[in-house]
């Protein structure tokens, strides 16, 4: 699945059932078909505009990478 | 419908008061407010309470009759309304509508949260359930990650800086300073802000209101049943709603809930965004109050960041906004804010605000927002 940073942030303060992963970088992406998905990143930090491809899916999450 | 006047208002200081427990703190309010419309328990004839996540910080549920038994208020109708950060701003419009449609004469309305007695990560975990838990929480969006994704894409869109978003903080400081009912009564720099812990790139702790604890309360009655003399009128409120989560939004720089609140409330009021002599929004974060300056109408959209930053906004600018310090500085007990800030506005409409005084002040505006935009309660209030 591959799409377009719409909008990102890096979380340096998690909710609780987060705190092992912060820093992380979440992200709205503007996914190829029209659709839009909050997602985390992996890898390195994309900014507005990157494409990027879905990496894994764990937990409910989805991870995309630069491509 | 009838004119609807306020009768009285009373606070609590809003802070951390490792003392108080949700109940005293509303009963506290509530007593405040019959006590400055010099009325007694048995006058209120309603209760609406502002709550947002009660069962969850303090693990009581039930709360309006809760709190309304303490009171002594007998047996009326006391119901808790839920809408986020704008539960206060719904109870309020309920109540509203209720008084200017002649089913009561005397409601009072209650805003409440106790917040402190929980841990950072525990309260940014329930404080996240007001966004949509299976499409944003799920993924670890806290609400200052949502802010900071519009503020990120409000920057891309429209060139809105760093320094503008500081420039809010800067400035609701500076007027909570002035407030003897803040939390954080101190003036911060720009190089504070800018230089401050990161919360959520590119927001950082002094782009965050405040965790607090606190109460509001304001008593409205049918304007006809209020002294003429330094009379505060409900001239307008509007609530609208939109969807939960960002992702499902086609521009999130927009606040379409508030843009429509504000418009239904200039039409009920006769008034447009230029006769507004003051404001009290929704500062949860630096970007918010920047969005609630275009959708209000005070300034073009993606214009509110040199709006702010031109200080037209400052408590000597042409329109005072969050002279009270805002949720920034004051404080942010979430149920308790919509409330809250229509009690600050009737500070200044009586000429009681003291050193942060605005000379121009007829006309005040309130806008309560839940969540990332998916509660909007507008309410403007007139001195006639």
């Amino acid at each position: 699945m591959k799409g377009t940073v719409y909008t990102e942030t890096v979380v340096w303060m998690p909710p609780e059932q987060f705190v092992a992963d912060a820093p992380y970088q979440l992200v709205i992406i503007d996914v190829e078909g029209g659709k839009r998905i909050t997602a985390r990143i992996t890898g390195e930090r994309v900014q507005i505009g990157d494409a990027v491809d879905l990496a894994d899916t764990m937990d409910g999450i989805a991870y995309f990478k630069r491509c | 419908m009838r004119p609807v006047a306020v009768a009285g208002i009373g606070k609590t200081a809003f802070g951390a008061f490792a003392d108080k427990d949700l109940r005293t703190l509303a009963v506290e309010a509530a007593r405040a407010c019959l006590a400055d419309a010099g009325v007694e328990p048995s006058a209120v004839d309603a209760f609406y309470l502002g709550n947002f996540a009660g069962p969850s910080f303090v693990g009581q549920n039930h709360l309006a009759p809760y709190i309304a038994g303490e009171l002594g208020l007998g047996n009326v109708p006391a119901t808790r309304f839920e809408a986020a950060c704008a539960s206060a701003g719904a109870a309020f419009a309920h109540a509203w509508s209720a008084v200017a449609s002649g089913m009561h004469e005397a409601a009072l309305v209650v805003g409440v949260e106790k917040m402190t007695s929980q841990t950072t990560a525990k309260v940014a975990e329930i404080l996240a359930a007001a966004g949509d838990v299976q499409r944003e929480g799920k993924a670890g969006a806290t609400f200052p990650a949502l802010f900071a994704m519009i503020a990120r894409r409000h920057m891309y869109q429209y060139g809105t800086t760093r320094e503008h978003l500081a420039a809010v903080a800067v400035k609701n400081h500076a007027n909570g300073a002035k407030n003897p009912q803040a939390h954080m009564r101190k003036v911060v720099t720009m190089e504070q802000v800018l230089a401050g812990k990161p919360v959520a790139d590119p927001l950082t702790v002094y782009d965050c209101s405040l965790v607090s604890d606190g109460a509001a309360a304001i008593l409205i009655m049918s304007a006809d049943r209020v002294n003429a003399h330094n009379r505060v009128q409900v001239l307008a409120c509007s609530q609208t709603s939109d969807h939960l989560a960002l992702e499902d939004k086609a521009d999130i720089t927009s606040l379409p809930a508030v843009r429509l609140a504000a418009e239904r409330a200039y039409k009920m009021a006769g008034l447009t965004a230029a006769d507004i002599d003051l404001a009290e929004v929704h500062d949860c974060f630096t970007i918010a109050e920047i969005l609630a300056m275009e959708e209000l109408g005070f300034c073009q959209k993606g214009e509110g960041g040199p709006y702010v930053a031109s200080g037209a906004t400052t408590l000597t600018g042409a329109k005072p906004v969050n002279t009270s310090g805002g949720l920034k500085s004051k404080g942010h007990p979430v149920g308790a804010t919509g409330v809250a800030q229509l009690c600050d506005l009737v500070i200044q409409m009586r000429g009681q605000a003291g050193e942060r005084q605005v000379p121009r002040n007829r006309i005040g505006l309130a806008q309560n927002l839940g969540g990332s935009g998916a509660t909007c309660v507008v309410t403007i209030l007139g001195a006639v």
